[in-house]
């Protein structure tokens, strides 16, 4: 063991973390959505894509930061879930599982191949000034797009916590996830409630998406990756759980750029699934999950 | 002869009479059919067969496989790599192709029953597994890695070693639908089935009164996983090649569960049915999207006829039909 390994090991490291933590905003969509109506967001990595694709398009065409375009994607997402959930997603509550997965895979066809039809095939990244900008902290080096990144998206789940915790609306929408009928018998509007979860989970997921495209290139195909790593993030972290989803999505983060530097770098999500498969097996409600739950 | 009456007990006449028809038709359609024809009823028959081969997971036994890929690609990668590498034919390839796929079934199955995980978290670990299997493959020199395993083109028909043109492909899924249809019809008759039946509505009570619910499941996913195999086997030397990024890809799993969750979970009829719909939609989405020049119209085209579907139709295309035409295949 070398200094210089243990350097790029706590290098690799801390970049893991850094991404992780927008990994993090990303499941935390999927995770509020499992958590409060029991749906399988199938196409929430799509719902992403959308978002890093709208936040490139700012800054291509209107020369907007994605930190600026950020807060109005993030509104405009939380339009579009409230919308798909009252006309779509609505009548599926409580039915089937494969139903809701075909519906919701339905969306994602669609929602990926629209993006392929308006924005092509080509990998679409975003050039900004600060690129190479970065931050030294003793011997590590902090790429600034990523610190930023990562600082905005705990910034937004913080805001999440603030509302789910502190707000008339969040408490409600949590009073409904735990006991629904309960929450129907005094009288909360639980199908504006679940409307209103899904809002807000698009809206992280969309908000994830402005911060992913400053430090990963975006491509339509990657939006079933993504589908895929918030599942693997939010079940390992235990679905349902805010502090879950965040701490998942920094252990695969981390574990990400450690295989990366490891083994190789097309092994790193192995580490994942090998991660998630270990983790149903052994504690199926995931690591912050509450058991029975 | 008995096993011939138990089959066909309470099927009315006309239905018996209608399937007749249907399978002379299919024998005698490649004469009638042009190369285009006959290569869309080999697409049809293929995910028929593999449809079948799932619906007994999930609509006999009620669990979620989103990882079917793996059965497939495992198969026809064991019995491609075995005829590749050791020239051995896929005649006796595909046993140990089958038995591979069993196996892991059988592995995937027991992990996920044996746990308890159910639903949307035993599909989660059905694709895990997939994915970690597609990445070993990515990485394993002996089965070609990501660069893929090609079989040697040959135009002589050889029937031991499967080499030929369409023709021979064609007839050999056909045996493979046929033989499905006829096992599920089988086994829905049987004790087992009623089993499945039992354990998909509540497996709780199926236990309460006495069915071997984790012997139960794990013949479900490894009768489900060998007939998918087979698929795969079939597939590798119809294609004559493999690539892990596509034979154990999620898309390949979904495909495979789309036929049977369109034409109508744990009938008979259903994964023909959507076989049917699903690939005759995308051949006239194909020629459509021509008209438009712009890359993703045919799956965004196919991605609204699924959400139609799954809006007006949520049950499955069959049973509407069946109850329709009179027929009345219920769901058992």
């Amino acid at each position: 063991m070398t200094s210089d390994f243990l350097l790029s090991l706590a290098q690799a490291v801390s970049k893991g973390l850094l991404t992780g933590m927008v990994y993090g905003l990303m499941a935390l969509g999927l995770s509020v959505i499992f958590g409060v109506m029991r749906v399988v967001n199938f196409a929430h990595g799509e719902i992403m894509v959308v978002g890093m694709y709208l936040a490139w398009m700012g800054f291509e065409y209107l020369q907007v930061s994605p930190m600026l375009s950020l807060p109005v994607i993030a509104a405009l997402f939380f339009a579009a879930g409230y919308a798909l959930q009252r006309t779509l997603i609505s009548p599926f509550i409580g039915r089937p599982e494969h139903q809701q997965f075909l519906l919701l895979l339905a969306v994602a066809i669609l929602l990926v191949n629209g993006c392929l039809a308006i924005a092509g095939p080509d990998s679409r990244s975003i050039q900004m000034e600060s690129q190479f900008d970065s931050y030294d902290l003793g011997p590590l080096v902090f790429d600034a797009v990523r610190l930023h990144a990562a600082l905005a998206a705990v910034a937004i789940a913080g805001l999440l916590w603030l509302f789910f915790t502190r707000t008339r609306t969040g408490k409600s929408i949590r009073a409904a996830a735990d006991n629904n009928m309960g929450a129907l018998v005094v009288g909360l509007d639980v199908r504006r409630l679940y409307a209103f979860t899904f809002g807000v989970g698009a809206a992280c997921v969309g908000a994830a998406g402005a911060l992913m495209i400053t430090i990963i290139p975006v491509t339509p195909f990657l939006a079933a990756e993504y589908t895929l790593l918030a599942f693997v993030i939010v079940i390992v972290g235990g679905l349902g759980s805010m502090t879950g989803a965040l701490m998942g999505g920094l252990l695969i983060g981390v574990s990400e750029a450690v295989a990366g530097l490891l083994l190789q770098p097309s092994l790193k999500s192995m580490v994942s699934f090998g991660i998630l498969i270990l983790v149903l097996l052994l504690r199926p409600q995931g690591l912050f999950g509450k058991s029975g739950a | 002869m008995k096993l011939i009456r138990r089959l066909t007990d309470g099927v009315p006449s006309r239905a018996l009479w209608a399937l007749g028809v249907l399978l002379v038709a299919l024998l005698v359609a490649p004469a009638l059919l042009g190369k285009y024809g006959l290569s869309v009823l080999i697409l049809i028959l293929y995910f028929a067969f593999v449809g079948q081969a799932w619906n007994i997971m999930m609509g006999f036994a009620g669990q979620l496989s989103l990882g079917h890929a793996l059965y497939a690609g495992l198969g026809g990668y064991v019995a491609a790599g075995l005829f590749f590498h050791y020239g051995l034919g896929p005649w006796a390839g595909v046993f140990v192709a089958v038995a591979a796929a069993a196996a892991a079934g059988a592995i995937v199955g027991y992990l996920g029953f044996r746990f308890s995980l159910a639903g949307v978290y035993f599909a989660l670990l059905t694709i895990a597994f997939s994915e970690f299997t597609r990445l070993a493959f990515d990485h394993w020199e002996w089965a070609g890695g990501s660069g893929g395993l090609f079989l040697k083109v040959d135009s002589t028909v050889d029937v031991w070693n499967l080499r030929g043109g369409p023709l021979l492909f064609y007839y050999l899924i056909l045996a493979l639908a046929v033989g499905a249809f006829i096992l599920c019809r089988a086994l829905l008759e049987s004790r087992l089935g009623r089993y499945w039946l039992a354990i998909r509505e509540d497996a709780e009570a199926a236990q309460a009164v006495g069915v071997p619910v984790l012997r139960c499941k794990m013949i479900a996913v490894v009768i489900s996983a060998g007939l998918t195999a087979l698929a795969g086997v079939w597939n590798a030397f119809y294609y004559n090649n493999l690539f892990p990024e596509t034979a154990f890809a999620m898309g390949r799993s979904i495909e495979i569960t789309l036929a049977p969750i369109i034409g109508g979970l744990g009938t008979l009829f259903g994964p023909m049915v959507g076989a049917v719909v699903l690939t005759g939609l995308g051949e006239v989405f194909t020629d459509a999207s021509e008209y438009f020049h712009v890359p993703g119209m045919k799956q965004i085209f196919y991605g609204l006829a699924l959400l139609v579907i799954v809006i007006y139709r949520p049950a499955g295309i069959w049973p509407w039909l069946a109850g329709r035409l009179g027929i009345g295949e219920r769901r058992p």
